[in-house]
Formats: structure tokens, C-alpha cells, sequence
């Protein structure tokens, strides 16, 4: 099933924020990903459900423009995703299963370093200001091999929002979290939602995604099952997900 | 895209100056090699001047090569290569930097080789230091050139480490002939005309693989 939500309009070009289009990826002969369709508009935030292997990485990553599709297409505000495209670049923001830091570098160090790549004014102090906004802000100078799961799960989500994206792809970003750090995480979310940034949430948690989402995907063998705006709880939505990954 | 290609050297080389795992092994290598091949011959039979090139060229070749392993395969931990992906970073600017961190390394790694070398083959390098570090630059160019683009193609294979020498060797045929056949003349201080030849082709090797790096890397990356 192929299904595109409502959404909300950007209000200069009429494109929305985020369209995908007829998405389709496979690695020899796992299909991981099937003509998946969405829109997503501007304080929009996507929960995407389901079960290990359903294709919800894969999605990501095209999306990131870390890989190309087989079939289908990903626009920006309507214009296509171009791999080469530095402005596009910097309108995304991934936060993915690894922290994307390096192990012989600090945390400021670190942040310093993709500040400077996407070549953010005084990028030192926009890395100082990033660690206070995960709190780190006292581990600024620790090398990051020796931080913690949680720490370094911080550290990657201040890395993806340093340069202030306006669309946010999540693979489970609750991983490694600790009650507090999670609940600094759904702060910032919804921060980024009031702030009018799209976000895509790939998570295993109904209760953490259900949260926050405006619209609700439940993906099985590749393909979306169900999506459209959020209605109702948590205890329907688990309902649907076991009765439409039942089996997978 | 020339400050990015630095930005992205500078790091790469903090993160060698931090732990000198590559650049370690890489003199280690070095200094092994040199020694066993200067006690594996006999003086009285073969000169130190006559083994010297094929030896100097063996020892750089394959110290380089655990030196360009590394550029990529760092950026295998913590899928760091992604962040570089997903930055507004042009990917030859990513080629160029790490270019240019392999050519600070395995010019490092040379720079202390050499008088090694000096010492154990007792090859007098003063009188021809000129022409032998003109020889060593564009043949490392080559070198480098080469194994960056191949090295960002191992790197997505499962046995990284073994594929980048088995890529590697075929195409460091011609540098290598080269730069051999140029240092034996210059140590037996043949008359520049003779070295001619052999410059064009380092020359134009270099050359060749840098504007073809340069246009295939964006390719190499691909998943």
C-alpha cells in the first residue's frame, strides 16, 4: 500500500517541505524498500514504525542522500534531491545508529570540525553552544572513545542539529538514552516542531514516536502499510502495528 | 573546495598525530626492511649502489601502502564517512584532502627513510639529493594519487586491508619502473638525457591519475 498524508503546504512555493515519491531500493535480492510515498510539510514529524528489517534505515538514508534509489524520487520544497547540491546539504540533519564522530577527537573537537565543514559563523563557539543544548557542555574537551553509549548518543544528536536543519531524519534516536537525556531529547523535538522543522522519526517505541508525531507510518517487508496523520492513542496504534505486522 | 580538501587533511592528520598507529608501523616496516635486506647481502658480491633503487623504491612502496590503508578505514569507525557525506562537502574536495594527508604521511615516512636508507646501504645521498627528492616527489604523487582513490574503494569491501595492495600493485607498475630506473641513473650519475624519458612518464602518470581520480571518486563512494 502506497499512501501520502495531508500535509501542510510550504507557504511560499505550495511544494511541501519533504515529497517522496514512488521510493524503491533493493541489495541483490532483498527488496528492502517498495514504492513508499509520503509528503511531509513544514512542524510536520513523521513517526515511522516496524519491525527489524522493514526498510526503515534504507528509507533514511536515501532520504539523507546517503543512497540512491532504484526507482522513485525524494524533493526538497519541490525541488529534486541532488546528491551534489551544498544548500540542500545543509537543510538536512540525520541522527543515524552511530554517532558519526570521531573516536581520537573531543566532543567540541568534533563539532568544531562540522562546523567548520558546513561553514558556520565562529564555529568554536556554536560547538560550546551545541554541547550546553545536549549537556555536555562540562565534556567538551573528552575524547569521544571514551564516552559513554548515552554520551555519545548526545553527542551525535548535537552533531545532526549544529548547523540547524530544517529537516530532521531520527533512526532511533532514544537508543542509549537515559530517562533524562530522553526527555531532553523529546524537548528538542519538540522545539524543532514549533520551530517549524520537518522531522522523520524511525523508532521502535509507539510511546516515544506517538508522542510526537503529527502523522504515523507503519512499515512491513519494505513497504508502507498504513500512513496518515496521527488519529487516536497509543493503545490503537498498537493495536494496528501487531495486526499489520503480524507475520513479518 | 581547496579549504574544505585542508579542513579535512587537518583532521585527518590530528587524528594521526594523536595516535601514530599508521606512521609507527610505517617506520617500523621501514627500518625492518632496510635491515634485513642489508644483512641478506653480500658485500663483496653486489655494491649497496646496485641494490640500493630496487630497495629504496620496495621500502616506500609498501610502507606507503599501510600508511593509505589508514585514510580511509578511519573513517569506518562511528560511520564518520557519512558525516563527511552528508556535509555540503564537495567529494573531490574529500578526495584532496585526503590526498593531501596521505602525501604528508608517506612523504614523512620517506623523509626518515632515507637517511636510514643512507646508513645501511652506505649510499652517499648528498651529492644526489637534488635530483633523488625530485624523483621521490613525483613518484609519490603518483603513488598517493592512486592509492587514495583505491583505498576509498577497498574500503566498502569485507577484506579492506588485503584488497587495497591486490588493487594497487598492478597500477604502481609504471611509477615504480620509473622511479627505479631513474634513481639507478642518478646514482650512477648518468647524464640528464638519459633520465628524460622516464621523467615524462612519471610525469604523465601523474598527471593522468590525479584528473582521473578527480573525475571518478564521486563514483567510488556509491553503496
Amino acid at each position: 500500500m502506497t499512501a501520502a498524508p495531508q500535509s501542510t503546504r510550504n507557504a511560499q512555493s505550495g511544494a511541501p517541505a519533504l515529497a517522496v515519491q514512488g521510493l524503491s531500493r533493493a541489495f541483490g535480492h532483498v527488496r528492502a524498500l517498495r514504492e513508499v510515498s509520503f509528503t511531509l510539510g513544514r512542524g510536520e514529524v513523521l513517526a515511522v514504525f516496524g519491525p527489524n528489517g522493514a526498510g526503515k534505515t534504507t528509507l533514511l538514508r536515501i532520504l539523507a542522500g546517503l543512497l540512491r534509489p532504484d526507482a522513485g524520487s525524494v524533493a526538497l520544497d519541490g525541488a529534486p534531491l541532488v546528491r551534489g547540491d551544498a544548500a540542500q546539504r545543509r537543510r538536512l540533519g540525520l541522527i543515524s545508529h552511530a554517532s558519526l564522530c570521531y573516536d581520537g577527537l573531543t566532543a567540541a573537537e568534533n563539532l568544531e570540525f562540522y562546523g567548520r565543514l558546513y561553514e558556520l559563523p565562529d564555529p568554536r563557539a556554536r560547538a560550546r553552544e551545541a554541547l550546553a543544548g545536549v549537556a555536555l557542555a562540562d565534556r567538551a574537551d573528552t575524547l569521544t572513545w571514551s564516552m559513554s553509549r548515552g554520551m555519545l548518543q548526545r553527542l551525535a544528536i548535537a552533531r545532526a542539529l549544529l548547523h540547524e536543519p530544517d529537516i530532521v531524519l531520527l533512526d532511533e534516536p532514544f537508543t542509549g538514552l537515559d530517562q533524562h537525556a530522553a526527555a531532553g531529547l523529546r524537548e528538542q523535538l519538540a522545539r524543532l516542531r514549533s520551530a517549524r522543522r520537518s522531522v522523520v522519526l524511525v523508532t521502535h517505541n509507539l510511546e516515544e514516536g506517538l508522542d510526537l508525531a503529527t502523522h504515523v507510518a507503519i512499515q512491513v517487508g519494505g513497504r508502507f502499510a498504513h500512513c496518515a496523520p496521527r488519529q487516536g492513542g497509543v493503545a490503537e496504534y498498537r493495536e494496528r502495528y501487531a495486526h499489520l505486522t503480524a507475520g513479518a | 573546495m581547496l579549504r574544505q580538501a585542508w579542513l579535512i587533511a587537518a583532521k585527518d592528520l590530528r587524528l594521526e598525530f594523536r595516535s601514530r598507529t599508521a606512521f609507527l608501523s610505517s617506520l617500523v616496516f621501514t627500518a625492518l626492511v632496510l635491515a634485513i635486506f642489508n644483512f641478506a647481502r653480500d658485500p663483496t658480491v653486489l655494491s649497496g649502489t646496485d641494490l640500493a633503487p630496487g630497495i629504496l623504491w620496495i621500502t616506500f612502496c609498501f610502507a606507503g601502502l599501510l600508511g593509505l590503508n589508514r585514510a580511509f578505514a578511519l573513517e569506518r569507525e562511528n560511520r564518520t564517512l557519512d558525516g563527511l557525506l552528508l556535509a555540503p562537502v564537495d567529494r573531490s574536495a574529500l578526495y584532496l584532502g585526503k590526498a593531501i594527508a596521505n602525501l604528508v604521511f608517506v612523504g614523512t615516512v620517506e623523509a626518515v627513510a632515507l637517511p636510514l636508507f643512507a646508513i645501511f646501504f652506505n649510499v652517499p645521498l648528498w651529492p644526489v639529493l637534488g635530483p633523488l627528492l625530485g624523483i621521490v616527489a613525483l613518484a609519490t604523487v603518483g603513488f598517493v594519487a592512486i592509492g587514495t582513490l583505491l583505498s576509498a574503494i577497498a574500503v566498502n569491501t569485507r577484506f579492506a586491508e588485503l584488497m587495497l595492495p591486490v588493487l594497487m600493485l598492478p597500477f604502481l607498475v609504471p611509477p615504480i619502473t620509473g622511479a627505479v630506473q631513474l634513481t639507478a641513473r642518478v646514482f650512477a650519475a648518468r647524464p640528464l638525457a638519459e633520465l628524460s624519458g622516464w621523467l615524462r612518464l612519471l610525469v604523465a602518470y601523474d598527471v593522468v591519475v590525479v584528473v582521473a581520480a578527480l573525475l571518478v571518486f564521486e563514483y567510488t563512494l556509491d553503496e
